[in-house]
């Protein structure tokens, strides 16, 4: 499909719409003084990126992302939270002394990706029509057909993880 | 849609996460910056898949992968900071160990589920 450089669709005005949601909460996120609140505004990132995983076209990852970001993830984040007994209002040292020099490393980072990817996936353009959606019921296909090792090897790993979990948080009293 | 703009969302989210992680003091939100930098990355190999319109669904699968992995991630990742607040009473990734001790006297650490040397 060809596109000259500034034709602007309806995709790309939803797409940014999420984006600049994701990218102003994410910024909340690691700026909040309030532990809370930044738990609370990572679920707004987490949601918009969903939403932008919609607008690609990848309807699986993004129902993934809503179950198992916005609703376990933040869950277990804010039980951590609750459990070694944050602060709830606001707490100034949540931030330590090498803020600048991350602002620093983060910038730097920051100007070499979006340099590098402008100048190499200028000319790119992503053709986003309603019948070449990805349904789950394809994408399922292709792992259970295609991926299935690492799906397997991905199982494992997340019953060792729960494993490892139970044991590093199993409370040591001699009565095991 | 251009390709450049969700690569260069997900740059975006990536350098904040880089950021969370670098410069705030309490483990929670050093993981969840994580999460952040996490997210970035998948949001490229989502874009990626749809550009390259690959019939094996490899940039999503990845993506569905990566999300497993945070989760078990996360998972871990509390529980060691879960550990870390029940025997030291601080969780700052930057406390040293007169902080720590400091800290663990003034907190009420619930000593009965503590090994006695």
């Amino acid at each position: 499909m060809t596109a000259t450089v500034m034709s602007v669709t309806g995709t790309d005005v939803v797409f940014g719409a999420f984006a600049v949601v994701a990218l102003g909460s994410a910024l909340l996120v690691v700026s909040s003084r309030q532990l809370v609140h930044a738990a609370l505004w990572l679920v707004v990132a987490l949601g918009a990126v969903a939403g932008c995983y919609l607008v690609l076209g990848a309807e699986f990852v993004a129902w993934m992302q809503v179950l198992i970001y916005v609703g376990a993830v933040v869950v277990l984040v804010v039980f951590a939270l609750m459990l070694t007994r944050a602060p709830i209002g606001r707490s100034d040292d949540l931030t330590t002394g090498n803020r600048w020099l991350a602002l620093a490393v983060a910038a730097v980072i920051a100007v070499a990706l979006v340099t590098m990817l402008i100048d190499g996936f200028r000319e790119a353009y992503v053709p986003l029509r309603t019948d070449a959606v990805t349904t789950t019921g394809e994408l399922g296909s292709s792992l259970f057909r295609f991926w299935i090792l690492p799906f397997e090897a991905l199982s494992v790993l997340l019953l060792s993880a729960l494993v490892g979990a139970i044991v590093v948080s199993r409370p040591r009293d001699g009565t095991r | 849609m251009h390709l450049v703009l969700p690569l260069v969302a997900a740059a975006g989210l990536f350098s904040i996460g880089v950021y969370g992680v670098l410069a705030r003091r309490n483990a929670i939100l050093v993981l969840m910056s994580v999460e952040l930098m996490l997210n970035g990355a998948n949001l490229s190999l989502v874009a990626f898949d749809r550009w390259w319109a690959d019939a094996l669904h490899a940039g999503q699968s990845m993506a569905v992968f990566v999300i497993t992995i945070g989760a078990a991630e996360i998972g871990l990742g509390l529980a060691i900071v879960l550990l870390l607040y029940r025997t030291r009473g601080a969780i700052a990734v930057d406390a040293t160990l007169a902080d720590v001790a400091v800290e663990h006297r003034r907190a009420p650490v619930d000593r009965a589920s503590e090994p006695r040397p």
